[in-house]
């Protein structure tokens, strides 16, 4: 098999085994990149020449000795709101277009001492907000099932270099499901962890307090793999957990799901759920009864309440996130200003593009005296009921199944002018960021028209191993992973 | 939830953001729009709830105050869009004392 078919872990066991070079694996994604890119546009900043110099370097070094690192030699993409020393991090936006990081995120650090390549910065909707990544100023990525359609987002970039082997797996970020929207959409799988189990030292902040960095890879033992590499308590994020990080490897040895209870919420499966994906899903968790599961209907009542919260809190915590961008200290500053406050005006009205203007005004509206407590109060404290039926249903179950999309991926422009409707479609994926719990997403399926169907399963918080466990269960016994995009 | 044109004026003041005329009208109608969806929650009872700020439950986390390695001034300024000798150059700020 080609090089960038193989897995994250293929890949690694090959390197370790000694039958390909760290040059040989970076030459074969150089190769795949100058031949998909033109027509998948995943990367903002590709950095793979660099990344040559660095693998020849490598494999001199070793020069016969094997290598001790996990990453070793491994080839991967990272969303570009993730900061990279040295490494252009746009963020999508005019606002961030010449910004060089300083310094590199804890989870870069942590893949750099663990001798991983970068091979670039995918493409995202600007500064994480949107599910498309129709918003991203230097224009959307494709999704390579099908190029007229979107690859989702934000994580899109990061999605859809995975699916097209365009990386041996990604780094993406998820406020309110973008990893595992685009995850669902690319045929690819994506793991929001547990909200702080991963540092957001250095991920360019959208919404703090529901905002997490998770892997996006080409099977579930990649992700295990790669969340093993990134999580962990850093003292440099005070909302990182001191919790151990356990081998999330060895979580994946029983491959069954025995022993354990798998709720499937009514409130999932309610009208606007696309048929195709229905029938999808409701033959996953079919899959999930005859691999031991005991499946039974749980109630999450309040999740119709998901989006409004949701799109209360993230906006305001953006809205006083993004003051920063002020034109003084670095990134854009607009030029014929009269006076400080002129300069604040210009810089932030040509900077940021329609979607981040609307989320800034509408998180300073709901923040504005008068209001506060009506919206932002009143979905704060939603959002305590939100965690309520989540607690309430894992007394019951140890998995909650649900879709991930109401619908497989649109097609460009198809909610342009209605923001609404946009934000509706993250209805599945809102709940785990607003209760802070882990969920996957993994293929379950396709369309008659041939796009991806994803499967989300949800877990009690620090239980990414049997998320994990699940995933991968399902995923050995049904062949979804063998399907390849056919990129034309 | 209505908003107006002059709301919208007053927010984008508020955070700073200079609009175009056709801006404000679009905003006035998709926050309309939006605002409109959030008020579902009315319908949510949420008497004697605690608000959610972290899921965490955390409350203060501290550090020792000691001396560690950071950036220095030249490479903390070398993002700046204008500067001169370490310091971030800005429009001036304070209005010329008037002549007595």
């Amino acid at each position: 098999m080609s090089i960038q078919r193989l897995s994250l872990y293929e890949l690694h066991e090959k390197f370790t085994a000694g039958e390909v070079t760290a040059t040989e694996i970076v030459r074969a994604y150089g190769l795949r990149i100058g031949q998909v890119e033109p027509k998948v546009k995943a990367y903002i900043t590709q950095t793979k020449d660099t990344a040559v110099t660095q693998a020849g370097a490598l494999d001199a070094s070793l020069k016969g000795w094997r290598k001790t690192l996990p990453l070793m030699g491994m080839p991967l993409a990272i969303k570009d709101n993730i900061c990279t020393q040295g490494v252009l991090t746009t963020c999508a936006s005019r606002m961030l277009g010449n910004f060089v990081p300083q310094y590199d995120a804890t989870v870069i650090a942590k893949l750099r001492a663990q001798g991983y390549q970068l091979l670039g910065k995918t493409n995202l909707d600007e500064f994480a907000m949107g599910s498309s990544t129709e918003n991203s100023a230097v224009g959307p990525s494709r999704n390579p099932w099908n190029l007229e359609c979107v690859p989702g987002g934000s994580s899109g970039g990061s999605a859809a270099a995975v699916a097209a082997d365009e990386c041996a797996a990604a780094l993406g970020s998820d406020t309110g499901g973008s990893i595992r929207q685009p995850a669902a959409f690319c045929g690819v799988v994506g793991l929001k962890p547990t909200y702080g189990r991963v540092s957001r030292y250095g991920l360019i902040a959208f919404a703090s307090s529901l905002d997490q960095i998770g892997p996006i890879t080409k099977d579930v033992r990649d992700a295990a793999f790669l969340l093993g590499a990134i999580a962990g308590h850093d003292p440099l994020d005070s909302t990182s957990a001191d919790v151990p990080v356990p081998d999330y490897l060895r979580a994946l040895k029983r491959k069954d799901l025995k022993k354990l209870k798998v709720g499937v919420p009514v409130e999932f499966f309610a009208e606007g759920l696309d048929p195709e994906v229905e029938q999808a899903v409701r033959a996953a968790i079919q899959e999930l009864k005859a691999l031991g599961g005991e499946v039974k209907d749980i109630q999450l009542p309040r999740t119709d309440a998901a989006v409004a919260i949701y799109y209360v809190i993230a906006t305001a915590e953006a809205s006083s996130n993004l003051a920063r961008y002020d034109g003084v200290k670095f990134g854009l500053r607009a030029k014929e200003t009269k006076d400080l406050l002129d300069l604040y005006m210009k810089t932030r009205q040509e900077g940021f593009g329609p979607e981040v203007k609307r989320r800034i005004m509408l998180g300073t509206y709901v923040l504005s005296a008068g209001y506060y407590d009506a919206y932002y109060g009143k979905a704060q404290a939603v959002r305590t009921l939100i965690r309520q039926d989540f607690d309430a249903a894992f007394q019951d179950v140890d998995l909650i199944v649900t879709p991930v999309t109401p619908t497989p991926a649109f097609k460009f422009g198809a909610k342009g002018d209605d923001p609404l409707q946009m934000y509706l479609s993250d209805i599945f994926t809102i709940s785990a960021n607003l209760a802070g719990v882990p969920a996957i997403s993994l293929p379950c399926g396709f369309s008659r028209d041939g796009l991806p169907i994803g499967l989300q399963l949800i877990g009690r918080p620090f239980e990414e191993e049997t998320l994990l466990r699940a995933a991968h269960a399902y995923e050995q016994n049904t062949q979804w992973r063998a399907r390849k995009p056919v990129i034309r | 939830m209505g908003i107006t044109k002059q709301e919208v004026e007053k927010v984008a003041k508020l955070a700073r953001l200079e609009l175009t005329e056709g801006e404000k009208a679009a905003f006035a109608t998709q926050l309309s729009q939006i605002l409109t969806h959030v008020e579902t929650l009315k319908q949510y009872d949420t008497t004697g709830v605690e608000p959610t700020a972290t899921v965490l439950g955390q409350v203060n986390v501290f550090r020792q105050d000691s001396v560690s390695p950071s950036l220095s001034i030249d490479r903390a300024m070398d993002n700046a869009p204008e500067s001169i000798d370490g310091f971030f150059v800005v429009p001036k700020i304070i209005e010329d004392r008037q002549p007595l």
